[in-house]
């Protein structure tokens, strides 16, 4: 049985000047399935993340969340909604401690409003809270680890940083921008339980990536992307051998 | 022939053994780490509650001082809007001007008596401060400051052009303090509580978010909080210390004019940030107390001593852009020598 | 149709007057608060030679004056600007800096009060289409358009002229080719200064060389640059139109006080409106992510 569509986007389109980055878009993604996106560089994959984040406005086209309308709403107000979103190119906040980068989603409206945090009531002490999401995504507790300032953290507890963030927001739907790029592939195998793990609570996840072997191992459903268009959609097995996904990846062999 | 080898040396830097037993529980067990922790901010608020004492030893300095502490709280606002929000206000002078114009008002216009004025002031002329700014928030921070520059300008010209609020004349009739003691406590309580209750904000929950804005205002966004409203925060917070600072001014010199929008107030701030050290909120009070009595003491050479302000933030933006706070206080941390490579 | 004289040799004036400071920027990327600073100072320095020394030749005044200007930028950024370079804000506030030293600098050093004033080129006046015109604003609006013509060519034609316009576009890819950042910046510097002291030298003898003149000057600068969009000649053009005759026209149906605040107030609409300006070739405001 399919789970109801939880977001539905339709016919985006978005120009940069000349250049034509995202050409009448649409898909849909059902509640709690793992979307995955894949495209070579330059296929406008993040740019369709901005649109529908709200970080950027898209020309033409509506983006629907559970049915109501947030084409071109303000950033913040979609995450308040419980959009979340990493950035491929990761920025913690560097001058804060691990842990204290937490705070910041924690003192949302939105996490205040949520709140029910193990370990210390609707409110509860957000040191603790942030220090108890760190372990949850894998900081070692005991360790200095949490406590270390951002800027000095490996790129793999970075990575996972920018997903406590947005697990710190109580989300619906996490749009993942290239979580496993950088990664070495044991970093990439800690990070699979945490994958699962978001599934398994219900939050669904769009992930656009380029190492499509670890995309392939959790995806339920692909969408590839090529020069702005959308040119295949389905299982990934399907999307794989779609010779237009060969063809965007590879090169054609016309002479 | 032999090849003479370099010994190859650099500087090491180590937290002394004192700050390292401080950093935990351990910082009560012994009277000298509570000494450490607590003497330079105890050798602060005593020097300066102390202070008007000493004065009176030399009466000429009293006001002197007064002026000192209203320019570290507009350089503790301008510290924590540049180095903690990221909002670079070149024109600081327009708070001042805001709240002694509006104090004037309150206090000569309307006759309310000065314990009612200031307040009034500080808080209207911050909201006033916080809506006409509030349209530039958006701005890239080159523009921001550009804009900012322009507002002390376009507030005098505009007086001027119109001849309300007494043009060039300005407002007189402003009553000074009942007593010279609550005019030097006044300002210093004020001081400390700007200063203390500013590294206390910064810490807070909130005060993350702010300094979140200015590391990286979109991962804020994507976080649900809106950058707008904490910018508008932040101005308002920065503006009630310079209309604190302005209307304080009006009832010291007991008037109310155009140089309230005087250059003095924008730069002399930035420039003690500078000196004393950006991002420390305390070394914008030291770069201050630097540089305040060092104009009185240029004050014969006429307009020459802001030649000299300008001459040393120049010098120390270019050469020494750390400033002397974070400079003193490696020193206190840390000892460096040197080690072979 | 006085306005429309006046109007035009308003914003031929304000035009000339922003020109350093939009080469300046244009070419790299440096706010020079100092315009104003410079401004003056060509002025005072002519004023020097002219004054001071018996029987000083006017027209090398004028040169000795714009070239010591132009050498004074170039010291700017070689001493003090390399060492900033990139970070904005401490640009600005440096040459604001070194712009306010300068000028009250000059104050403290005897100018005061408003015995300085420079010769004009051509005494007298003649009528044009009604309205009485002194030679002096005849000679300021031919020669800058003359200027504004001359730069265009320069900077479409000639080979230094070309390099500066590349750097201006794509820094970076102008020093993959081997053109010097530093290099051209001093250079682009030292003609920012000079063209101040260009500026200065037509218009101070309409007027008094005083130092308030200088911070207004500074001001009308940053006023036409952000409203025809900082970086771009077209937008700079275009806006010294539209404040000059904006601010003819407040001084006819309003008073003379309103000059500045025009000015003032036509940047703040500006970056509210369309923060980067008429032709501003600034992206979108928000970074893109």
């Amino acid at each position: 049985m399919k789970n109801n569509v939880i977001i539905s986007v339709r016919g985006i389109s978005k120009t940069f000047g000349g250049l034509k980055a995202l050409m009448d878009v649409s898909f849909d993604v059902h509640e709690g399935e793992i979307f995955g996106i894949i495209g070579p560089n330059g296929s406008g994959k993040t740019t369709l993340i901005n649109c529908i984040t709200g970080f950027i406005k898209p020309d033409s086209g509506k983006v629907l969340f559970q049915g109501k309308d947030i084409t071109g709403l303000a950033p913040h107000k979609i995450a308040h909604m419980g959009i979340t979103r990493t950035f491929q190119i990761m920025r913690p906040y560097y001058s804060l401690p691990a842990y204290k980068n937490l705070i910041i989603p924690l003192w949302s409206p939105r996490a205040r409003k949520l709140g029910g945090w193990r370990g210390g009531g609707k409110h509860g002490d957000r040191d603790t809270v942030a220090v108890d999401i760190l372990e949850e995504i894998g900081f070692e507790r005991d360790s200095r680890v949490p406590y270390k300032l951002a800027s000095t953290l490996p790129t793999g507890y970075q990575k996972r940083l920018e997903l406590a963030r947005c697990i710190a927001l109580r989300p619906i739907i996490i749009f993942c921008d290239e979580v496993f790029s950088g990664l070495s592939m044991s970093e990439i195998a800690g990070m699979m339980p945490l994958i699962e793990k978001l599934k398994m609570d219900g939050i669904t996840l769009i992930m656009v990536e380029h190492r499509l072997r670890e995309l392939f191992k959790v995806a339920d459903r692909v969408m590839a992307l090529n020069f702005g268009e959308k040119i295949a959609e389905g299982d990934y097995t399907e999307v794989i051998e779609d010779r237009r996904v060969k063809e965007a990846y590879l090169g054609s062999e016309e002479v | 022939m032999e090849t003479k080898v370099m010994e190859m040396m650099r500087k090491e830097r180590i937290d002394r053994g004192i700050k390292v037993r401080t950093e935990g529980i351990y910082a009560i067990s012994a009277i000298q780490e509570i000494l450490y922790l607590l003497g330079p901010r105890l050798l602060l608020i005593v020097g300066v509650l102390l202070l008007p004492f000493f004065l009176e030893l030399a009466p000429y300095w009293k006001r002197v001082i007064n002026i000192m502490f209203v320019y570290s709280i507009l350089a503790i606002a301008f510290d924590f809007l540049a180095n903690y929000v990221g909002l670079v206000c070149l024109g600081g002078a327009f708070f001042v001007g805001v709240g002694g114009y509006l104090s004037a008002i309150f206090n000569s216009y309307f006759h309310f008596p000065i314990y009612l004025s200031i307040p009034i002031a500080t808080i209207l002329g911050a909201a006033f401060c916080t809506l006409t700014i509030l349209p530039c928030l958006p701005l890239r921070g080159v523009y921001f400051a550009i804009v900012t520059l322009m507002y002390p300008l376009l507030a005098t010209r505009v007086i001027e052009a119109l001849n309300i609020l007494g043009g060039t004349n300005g407002i007189s009739g402003v009553d000074s303090f009942p007593h010279q003691y609550v005019e030097h406590y006044a300002i210093i309580i004020i001081m400390l509580v700007c200063l203390f209750g500013m590294r206390r904000f910064v810490n807070e929950d909130i005060g993350l978010a702010v300094r979140g804005v200015k590391d990286n205002d979109q991962a804020v966004k994507a976080s649900g909080i809106s950058i707008t409203y904490i910018k508008t925060l932040a101005v308002f917070i920065a503006s009630l210390m310079g209309c604190f600072g302005g209307a304080y001014i009006a009832h010291l010199y007991m008037w109310a004019g155009l140089s309230l929008f005087a250059l003095d107030f924008s730069i002399i701030p930035i420039a003690s940030v500078v000196i004393g050290g950006g991002g420390t909120l305390v070394g914008a009070v030291i770069g201050s107390f630097i540089l305040v009595p060092l104009s009185e003491f240029l004050r014969f050479f006429g307009t020459f001593r802001i030649v000299i302000y300008c001459a040393a933030l120049t010098a120390f933006i270019v050469f020494k852009s750390e400033g002397l706070m974070v400079y003193l206080q490696r020193k206190y941390h840390q000892f460096e020598r040197w080690v072979k490579v | 149709m006085e306005i429309l004289v006046y109007g035009i040799i308003n914003s031929i004036t304000l035009a000339i007057i922003s020109l350093g400071f939009t080469l300046v920027y244009s070419i790299s990327r440096l706010p020079n608060f100092a315009h104003g600073a410079l401004y003056i100072t060509t002025g005072y320095i002519t004023w020097l030679f002219l004054n001071r020394l018996e029987g000083f030749p006017y027209p090398f005044a004028i040169f000795l004056g714009i070239a010591i200007t132009c050498i004074i930028g170039a010291l700017i950024y070689q001493l003090i600007l390399i060492r900033i370079r990139g970070m904005e804000i401490s640009e600005i506030i440096a040459t604001y800096a070194i712009g306010l030293a300068i000028l009250e600098g000059l104050r403290w050093g005897g100018l005061r009060g408003m015995t300085f004033t420079l010769p004009v080129f051509y005494p007298g006046a003649i009528e044009i289409f009604g309205v009485s015109v002194d030679y002096q604003r005849i000679i300021i609006v031919i020669v800058g358009v003359c200027t504004f013509i001359l730069l265009y060519l320069f900077t479409h034609f000639n080979k230094i002229g070309l390099a500066l316009r590349g750097i201006a576009q794509d820094e970076r890819a102008a020093m993959m080719l081997g053109i010097d950042s530093d290099t051209t910046a001093i250079i682009s510097l030292a003609i920012g200064s000079g063209l101040a002291g260009f500026a200065a030298i037509l218009l101070l003898p309409l007027g008094n060389i005083i130092v308030e003149a200088g911070y207004n000057v500074l001001i009308f600068a940053i006023a036409v640059c952000v409203i025809g969009g900082l970086g771009s000649w077209a937008g700079t053009i275009l806006a010294s139109f539209i404040i000059g005759f904006a601010q003819i026209l407040t001084e006819h149906f309003l008073s003379s006080h309103y000059q500045m605040v025009v000015a003032l107030l036509a940047i703040i609409v500006t970056l509210l409106i369309k923060p980067s300006g008429i032709f501003g070739k600034q992206k979108e405001l928000e970074e893109r992510v």
